[in-house]
């Protein structure tokens, strides 16, 4: 999929790499037993380590260490049994301790892969460079008070995994899947809720771009804590074609951080001082090393569920599914486990898939429901094939079936039931209705006779119109053509 | 007899009132009463005597219903104030931090307080522990109660040292039974060798840090400041213990440090590091460290010779290490939360008007230096390096002790100087932790005990230092050179200073 | 190595300590003499050596994922300049 932006020099192409910052789904924070939960009363959720106050000191969470493990795990990547905390120090109103405690130079996490899964029905492999631990911040606010700015500490010292990739990404696309897949990766692991709302995941978006063919990395830039999927591919296109523009212009691009403004389309440099960066990492004295041992990641790896890579492979070689649609209905673990109670012991998996996709999805994206909040369990929806194959209904009536179940939550067999939906098979009856349509069409008929078969269409429809949908379409057609090439 | 009871020991005060012949809180006004006298010294920077009568007062009732909790109950002491004392100003001797009150209380006074012991009130001490001579603290300097009899500084007011010296001054003034100090670099083994106190700072993990406002945290540790060994030993079981809040105290149980006095330094090898020289070092620091050998060897100790080749270099890398660590420990002073506040126009303009009016000299100087040796380009060759040469020296400690049970050497190069001395550079003033950075450095349990005095009439102490969590033997070693010395501490009459 | 006025004045800067420019020769005078001092630590020989953070020989102790703290605003906010509605205040940062 190449994303080529065309200046007036030529062809140029854009290097994205990606630091995505993921909140790990603990109860409390990495350093503190304070609270994690999002949307409480400002510095409710603080303690006095949090608010670093003289002589606080911090204490490890051990579930913490172990989601990153899992993570690392996940991402098929390497675990440092040995890893150090650092402190990366530099001052900001939300960050109380002037350092923010993280991993530098031994994260516990290394070279890794993330696998996407593009809309062709190929795949495309995406380093990790490393991903490590580290608090977050605090949240200032800019606009309550026309003199001040208001702190507030609630998530300061919340769990963080920095998940760096390689720069290996060619396209604001490319960069959506990849987003969308670590996203599905996390939720799949339950190491982070990947809730970008509500700020559980939000990306750094390094960009830079260079003439096609080359394979010089030119000055990139990076814009800052985008929150959406779709902010994260605005804002590549928009700074990609600035850089293109300003190296064509005979301008340079120079490394800095830049803020993405979704109102103006723009992303400008964020206001900084000439040496501002330097951010003095050292190790934390306050923090021993973390040293884990091969039988503790052992033991988290065996607790690993299957993750959607796994799945989609398994998908496509036991249920004869396709690469697409394997990999839509691997993209969350809930869709997974309801496509899977849908098929069942035995239906057909591929048609199983297809309503799925396509009549699930899109009852619920029209209801702007989850999977997990059907009004249809995967029970009843199983129960609606059934009616199918035992030839109980007709596909068509089953979607109207289906559409009824989705309002009332009722069994299809109820529905059918109440509204006598049972599919006409009786021969007499069909016979009936169809010669009754062809006594009263008889230029219909004398069409079909003088050669124009596509009228066998017609007929068709008006037998089943004449059954309200109920006959046996295979019947009909059987019977119809027998009938008119009496 | 108001007198007389500041005239005890911890030792003596306990068995005083567990025979019923005072109580705590005469014990305790009798302090109180000391310091309102000796104020001339600037002990404290916040005297606590009502919070101390009350203490006093449970402590009795406690010991009339024989739930007395144990050795410190009752016992008057004074708090360094880098220890955040919940619901009373905590200051660290900073502009920064007046009018601080904690709302919490550190893990080693929290202890002190469940052992039952009576805070008198905050002791004076060098800006964020920073200096050697109290002459740092943004609340003036404290006095040693000491005079020289002869001399150059005879009859000047001299420092008690630093940067625990109103815990050192208030020990030696008979203000408080015990005090507590911290010790980064040598500040409780100094000021106790400049006022002729016991000075003992425990091995590195011994006792929490938590609720000490943090100087260099690979370095900081809290001890005892007392008038006599067995004092020392009786207040760190107090003060010690593991802490589930400090990740780097370590999960073991405290000895009896008591109960380990009284057994003599028979057969034990005492080594005597080549290397604890200096320029200048007068020469009855050297005579009464080889005295303190001989006592030892007296009392049937084996003398050993041994080498810690990289003691010359402790002292710069101490001071790399120790500004690096707190010139990030103390970026959390910055105007938001607590603390002072100097506006300015904008976030940045407030920063840096809070901290440089709310920092002295001193700290501001080490702040940059470990700024400078973190920042890119410096970090390899100054602070990596340094950490290096830390492991260097921590060896030479461990190669020592595979052929001796304690080291014996000077604790400071010269006796309390003048508070008027002019130092020409901060080096010359650095120089005053020469003989305590070492332990330091290397984490080890090291002593200070008053050995004798100076031509001019100053007290002197030697240092002994042991391996990590051998404080039995440490305090061992240090009763008999105690014993062998036979130092009495003047009583100093109020007023004199 | 000679420190410069301006290596003070970004140093300064970067620790957050305003130093007004009467003071920065004395200033790079001092910390020059600090620098040149800790210098002779080049003659030790450190090859192989493995840097010390710290002297504790234990592992990271960790705790358990639970809610234990926190929830103790006034504690908080009780030694903050200009609290406002349950929030620290800092002079206007503009973004
Ligand atoms: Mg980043
Ligand atoms: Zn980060």
């Amino acid at each position: 999929m190449s994303y080529i932006i065309q200046g007036d020099t030529g062809d140029w192409e854009v290097v994205i790499g990606l630091e995505v910052h993921a909140q790990i789904s603990s109860a409390s924070k990495l350093f503190s037993g304070s609270s994690t939960e999002f949307g409480a009363e400002p510095n409710t959720q603080v303690s006095l380590v949090d608010a670093a106050m003289p002589g606080m000191l911090p204490v490890l969470n051990a579930f913490c260490v172990e989601q990153a493990v899992k993570t690392g795990l996940g991402l098929k990547a390497q675990i440092n049994l040995h890893s150090v905390f650092a402190r990366k120090n530099y001052f900001y109103a939300d960050l109380p301790q002037s350092y923010q405690i993280s991993q530098f130079e031994l994260p516990i996490v290394g070279k890794g892969v993330v696998v996407l899964d593009m809309p062709d029905g190929t795949t495309r492999d995406i380093g990790i460079e490393r991903l490590h631990m580290e608090q977050d911040a605090g949240k200032s606010m800019h606009d309550q008070d026309p003199r001040r700015s208001f702190i507030d500490l609630n998530r300061s010292g919340v769990a963080l995994m920095e998940i760096v990739s390689d720069p290996d990404l060619r396209s604001p696309e490319e960069a959506g899947i990849y987003v969308r897949k670590l996203r599905s990766i996390l939720r799949y692991l339950e190491t982070c809720d990947g809730n970008m709302e509500q700020g559980s995941m939000r990306a750094d978006v390094n960009v830079s771009v260079r003439k096609v063919g080359t394979d010089d990395l030119n000055t990139r830039c990076e814009i800052k804590n985008v929150n959406s999927v779709r902010f994260i591919m605005q804002s590549i296109e928009i700074e990609s074609q600035r850089q293109v523009e300003l190296w064509e212009s005979g301008g340079e691009v120079v490394q800095e951080t830049r803020l993405f403004d979704p109102a103006k389309g723009e992303t400008r440099s964020m206001r900084s001082k000439e040496f501002a960066h330097d951010y003095r990492y050292f190790p934390d004295p306050d923090l021993l090393p973390l040293n884990l041992t091969q039988d503790y990641v052992d033991d988290i790896a065996a607790t690993l569920p299957e993750l959607p890579d796994e799945k989609k492979e398994r998908y496509m070689s036991d249920f004869g599914l396709s690469a697409y649609d394997a990999g839509v209905l691997v993209v969350d673990r809930e869709t997974g486990t309801y496509y899977e109670a849908v098929v069942g012991k035995g239906r057909d998996a591929k048609l199983a898939a297809n309503w799925v996709i396509t009549n699930l999805f899109g009852a619920l994206n029209a209801k702007s429901l989850s999977i997990e909040e059907s009004p249809v369990s995967a029970d009843q929806l199983g129960q609606l094939l059934d009616l199918m194959a035992d030839d109980t209904i007709n596909g068509r009536i089953a979607k109207d079936v289906f559409e009824d179940m989705i309002e009332t939550s009722k069994d299809p067999a109820v529905i059918v039931e109440e509204k006598g939906l049972k599919q006409v098979t009786d021969t007499g009856a069909i016979e009936a209705a169809i010669d009754d349509v062809i006594a009263n069409s008889p230029d219909q008929v004398a069409q079909f006779r003088g050669g124009n078969e596509k009228i066998a269409g017609w007929f068709v429809g008006q037998v089943m119109k004449a059954t309200q949908g109920k006959a046996n379409p295979g019947m009909v057609n059987k019977l119809l053509k027998e009938k008119l090439s009496d | 007899m108001t007198n007389d009871l500041t005239h005890l020991t911890i030792a003596s005060a306990r068995d005083g009132l567990d025979a019923g012949d005072f109580s705590s809180v005469e014990l305790t006004a009798a302090h109180s009463a000391a310091i309102e006298k000796s104020r001339d010294l600037n002990a404290f920077i916040t005297e606590t005597p009502e919070l101390a009568q009350a203490a006093a007062a449970a402590s009795d009732a406690r010991r009339a219903n024989g739930a007395a909790l144990g050795a410190m109950d009752g016992i008057p002491i004074a708090m360094k104030d880098l220890f955040c004392t919940e619901g009373v100003q905590s200051t660290a001797g900073s502009h920064i931090l007046e009018g601080f009150v904690p709302q919490y209380e550190s893990t080693v006074s929290r202890n002190l307080k469940e052992a039952g012991a009576v805070t008198l009130g905050k002791a004076n001490m060098d800006e964020f522990a920073m200096g050697s001579a109290t002459l740092t603290s943004y609340f003036g300097n404290t006095i040693n109660p000491w005079k020289a009899s002869s001399g150059p500084n005879a009859g000047k007011d001299l420092v008690p040292g630093g940067s625990s010296g109103g815990s050192s001054t208030a020990i030696s003034a008979r203000l408080a039974l015990g005090a507590t100090g911290t010790d980064t670099g040598g500040s409780i083994r100094q000021p106790a060798s400049f006022t002729g106190t016991v000075g003992m700072k425990p091995t590195y993990g011994r006792c929490s840090r938590w609720g000490i406002v943090a100087f260099a945290s690979s370095l900081d540790q809290a001890g005892p400041m007392t008038r006599t060994v067995r004092d020392a030993a009786i207040m760190l079981g107090a003060m010690a213990g593991h802490d589930p809040m400090d990740s780097t105290s370590t999960p073991m149980d405290v000895p009896d440090f008591e109960s380990g006095l009284g057994k003599g330094v028979k057969g034990l090898r005492v080594g005597v590091p080549a290397e604890y020289t200096a320029d200048g070092m007068p020469e009855e620091i050297t005579a009464l460290w080889q005295q303190g050998a001989d006592w030892l060897k007296d009392q049937g100790a084996e003398i050993v010779e041994v080498s810690l080749p990289h003691t010359k270099y402790a002292l710069p890398t101490y001071y790399i290490v120790a500004p690096a660590e707190a010139s990030s420990n103390l970026a959390r002073y910055d105007g938001v939360r607590y603390g002072l506040r100097v506006d300015g126009d904008s976030l940045d303009e407030m920063y840096m008007n809070t901290r440089a009016e709310g920092f002295g000299d001193e700290v501001q100087r080490r702040v940059m230096i470990g700024t400078y040796v973190l920042s890119a380009g410096y970090y390899d060759a100054y602070y990596v390096k340094a950490q290096k040469v830390r492991t260097r020296i921590a060896g030479d400690f461990t190669s020592a002790f595979e052929n001796v049970d304690v080291l014996l050497a000077p604790t400071a190069p010269s006796p309390a100087f003048a508070i008027d001395e002019k130092f020409d550079d901060p080096i010359a003033m650095y120089l005053n932790d020469i003989f305590t950075v070492p332990a330091s450095l290397a984490g080890l349990p090291a002593i200070s005990v008053p050995a004798g005095l100076t031509s001019d009439g100053l007290p002197l102490g030697l240092q002994l230092i042991s391996p990590a969590f051998d404080e039995v033997t440490l305090f061992r070693a240090a009763e008999a050179l105690e014993q062998a010395a036979g130092f009495e501490l003047p009583i100093f009459g109020p007023g004199e200073g | 190595m000679a420190l410069d006025r301006e290596t003070v004045q970004r140093i300064a800067y970067l620790a957050r300590i305003r130093v007004n420019d009467d003071r920065l020769d004395q200033i790079a005078g001092e910390l020059d003499g600090i620098l040149g001092w800790v210098e002779q630590l080049s003659e030790v020989d450190t090859d192989g050596v493995a840097p010390m953070t710290s002297v504790a020989d234990v592992l990271a102790p960790m705790r358990a994922d639970a809610i234990t703290d926190g929830d103790c605003r006034d504690k908080v906010l009780a030694n903050a300049t200009e609290p406002m509605e349950g929030f620290f205040t800092v002079p206007k940062v503009v973004e």
